[in-house]
């Protein structure tokens, strides 16, 4: 057992850190709530410098080759300070399947783009069902010659709307499990027939439908084998939630260092409220829920860094985290009193993205039910 | 990081567990329960000294087993699971013996550590008293110098053992003009001494755990006295530290959990298996989560100890988290049990030998014993996160 980080990824931190407080004040953030694309070119082009798309991309695809779990820490800092953009989808959600699925020409083709920074990713799997699981899937693909057609409608993608390119998962037969006849393709995001609208969302963090309409679709974009791209989404999803979970406790852990400096300030009764046992209780609440949630993380994250079997430690992680980044952001808005449901204080930007992520890749209930099939039930 | 077991630590983890398969039965368990001695045996605190794991994470110059923090680890997440009892070396070994490796003389580390690891001397704690619980620092029972002797006279109270007990490890005022934390000094106490008075307090579950402990000009020899004089408070503090970071709450609670599992896929209630009910296996998994998350919180404990530094609000939270957990299975326990969940154990239908009542009930007391719950987020508060003092 070793539960410390290495010298190098207390300096990864460090970094992450000191970058993007510098380089992504709350200003921009707001500004990129409103704006079209959502994200900075110009601030995406430095990241791309410091190799932060290409961390886990080994260095033979242009990469830092680092580990899953320095990609955590990662997006602990990015969850920290709110990053908008692209960064998820494109490195979790992108390049993560094609690392582990895709053919040598494919990862030749991609990898080294998505490391230099040029180029946006995202996965197309949700529908309007609104679920995360193989039933789920309707869109459909038909091989025509040496292409596949895809036709449905996909919904809750993330920046579809700037992605050069998606993995879009697709149904190719009726299997006699949901799970089979499941094909992933990764489609050229300007291929006709593509309609792409970004829908509002409490966190607009830029979720679009994206409809496919006699999409054209080379074979050779196929992602893994035909009928049997399931595997490929669940080890997906099981990455997305952890690294979700890392954004969240980030975000948690800002929440709560904002709301610990307001209460040492905020003088009310001729005291800082700070002082009052019941604030000092919410706040020591709002920490057991941000470091409990904390271990709790760094176990399933070592879990699927290390490809063991990680089902049910994912699921205990979001399932727990989900709860723990919507108590902790309530209290920080309560501890700020009428000041903090005001569209302009920051603690509001991470009181909504809370509720977003919780929702994302499966909300409580969701996780729950695996863990009760985990222990057996 | 790595959150995996080595092949030896795995392997001790096996040894463990068989071991305890075998003296914590449930034929064993059930006659503690009739002797009303549901925590304490002499026999098997013996037996664990016997096989050299009594004092596992003890120095091997104090007669320990010298094993490392993540042994101990494991092997009291064990003791937990199996709801071995404790109460005969809990005291010496988790609390009074590391606070002697720290701040004891070397005659006392002789003469007090070797019975300890023996399992010849029980151990009791004199620290709450009728008007300091929380308050613990206003504690009023009195030690005056008389010689080469000190003399005490005060009370006591919910002092696990004391019944039981050949020895006290004692809180007590020694300067009453000095500031309340500043005053007070720590005595090693003979149970047999002239002058102790022990009256027993029935606890919820009928059982005689606590006492009352009554002091009448007792007479203990200078060279008792722990750490500095008026320095007790501190010496106190490690203790406290070392006795909350507990991995035991979350091995119960795991073994309860899974009794719950294995009923809920036998027991049938209105024609449908409880395990097939959404919200009975809802209830389970949110549970499973907790003991999940309280069991990496009380690991991250063991590795700041395994490192050599000494938690305080980090050991706070863990045993906060995971004693409100035990209250919340104990509850729930209840709900899916229905009706059946309130019948005593050893009346006829009730479920599972009636632990989840006695969980449910036992729950309620580790949530006051050493700090309450409501003192471990005052600690995560004013120590943690540096909220300014009233």
């Amino acid at each position: 057992m070793n539960l410390d980080f290495t010298e190098e990824q207390g300096m990864l931190r460090t970094a992450a850190r000191d970058f993007l407080t510098k380089e992504c004040p709350k200003t921009l953030v707001r500004q990129l709530e409103e704006d079209e694309k959502g994200y900075s070119p110009e601030l995406w082009r430095k990241m791309a410098e410091l190799g932060w798309m290409g961390l886990v991309i080994p260095e033979e695809y242009g990469g830092m080759g680092m580990e899953f779990m320095d990609l955590i820490i990662l997006l602990e800092e990015i969850g920290r300070n709110i990053l908008p953009g692209p960064f998820f989808s494109t490195v979790v959600l992108g390049s993560l399947p094609i690392l582990a699925a895709g053919t040598e020409e494919q990862k030749a083709e991609f990898l080294p783009k998505v490391a230099s920074g040029d180029l946006i990713l995202t996965l197309a799997l949700t529908e309007p069902s609104a679920r995360y699981d193989a039933a789920g899937v309707a869109t459909k693909a038909v091989a025509q010659g040496d292409s596949f057609v895809i036709n449905g409608t996909k919904l809750f993608v993330e920046n579809a709307h700037i992605a050069d390119y998606m993995i879009c998962v697709t149904r190719t037969k009726k299997g006699a499990t949901p799970e089979e006849g499941i094909t992933l393709f990764i489609v050229d995001a300007k291929s006709p027939g593509i309609k792409c609208e970004v829908v509002p969302t409490i966190a607009l963090d830029k979720l679009c439908e994206v409809v496919f309409e006699n999409v054209i679709v080379p074979k050779k974009n196929m992602l893994g084998k035909l009928n049997q791209g399931w595997p490929i989404v669940a080890r997906t999803l099981e990455q997305g939630a952890v690294a979700k979970c890392a954004e969240m406790i980030g975000g948690a852990q800002a929440a709560l260092d904002m709301t610990v400096s307001y209460v040492k300030e905020r003088v009310q009764y001729g005291r800082p409220i700070g002082s009052f046992q019941v604030i000092q209780h919410y706040c020591a609440n709002m920490w057991i829920n941000v470091d409990t949630g904390r271990s709790i993380l760094y176990e399933a994250a070592w879990k699927v860094g290390e490809g063991l079997p990680a089902a049910a430690e994912v699921a205990v992680a979001k399932g727990w985290i989900n709860e723990a980044c919507k108590f902790v952001t309530e209290r920080g808005v309560q501890c700020h009193g009428a000041i903090g449901t005001t569209r302009d204080h920051d603690i509001g930007l991470y009181y909504r993205r809370a509720k977003a992520a919780e929702l994302a890749f499966g909300d409580t209930d969701f996780q729950r039910e695996v863990v009760a099939q985990q222990i057996g039930l | 990081m790595d959150f995996s077991f080595s092949p030896e630590e795995k392997e001790f983890g096996v040894q463990v567990r068989t071991f305890l398969d075998r003296e914590v039965s449930d034929e064993f368990l059930s006659d503690l329960e009739e002797r009303g001695e549901v925590d304490f045996s002499r026999e098997f605190t013996k037996k664990l000294a016997q096989k050299g794991w009594l004092a596992i994470a003890w120095p091997k110059e104090y007669g320990g087993g010298g094993a490392s923090i993540v042994q101990q680890l494991i092997f009291n997440e064990e003791i937990g699971y199996h709801h071995a009892p404790t109460g005969a070396h809990r005291q010496g070994i988790k609390i009074l013996g590391p606070c002697l490796m720290v701040h004891g003389t070397e005659e006392q580390k002789r003469k007090y550590l070797p019975p300890i690891t023996a399992a010849e001397v029980v151990w009791c704690q004199g620290f709450s008293e009728p008007n300091a619980g929380s308050d613990l620092a206003s504690l009023q029972c009195c030690a005056i110098a008389d010689g080469d002797d000190y003399v005490i006279t005060g009370q006591k109270v919910w002092t696990t053992n004391a019944h039981r007990a050949d020895r006290c490890h004692l809180l007590t005022r020694t300067d009453p003009e000095a500031p309340k934390h500043r005053g007070i000094s720590y005595f090693l106490v003979e149970m047999r001494s002239p002058g102790i008075t022990v009256r027993p307090l029935i606890n919820m579950l009928a059982a005689h755990d606590f006492n009352e402990v009554f002091f009448d000009n007792v007479r203990v020899p200078k060279e008792n006295m722990l750490g500095e004089k008026n320095q007790g408070w501190y010496v106190s503090q490690t203790a406290l530290n070392f006795e909350r970071s507990g991995i035991e709450e979350v091995g119960m609670a795991s073994k309860t959990l899974e009794e719950l599992v294995d009923y809920c896929k036998e027991t049938k209630r209105n024609g449908k298996l409880l395990a097939n009910d959404l919200i009975v296996r809802h209830k389970l998994a949110e549970m499973a989560v907790q003991i999940e998350v309280a069991r990496m919180i009380a690991y991250r404990v063991a590795w700041l100890q395994s490192k050599g530094q000494i938690p305080s609000y980090e050991a706070s939270m863990s045993k906060l988290v995971g004693t409100e957990l035990r209250k919340r299975l104990g509850d729930i326990g209840m709900q899916i049990l229905g009706l059946y969940g309130p019948l005593e154990t050893g009346a006829k239908w009730a479920p599972l030998k009636g632990r989840v009542l006695r969980a449910y009930l036992h729950a309620l007391g580790q949530t006051m014993a050493m700090g309450t719950s409501e003192i471990m987020r005052n600690i995560i508060a004013l120590r943690g996160l540096e909220l300014p003092r009233a």
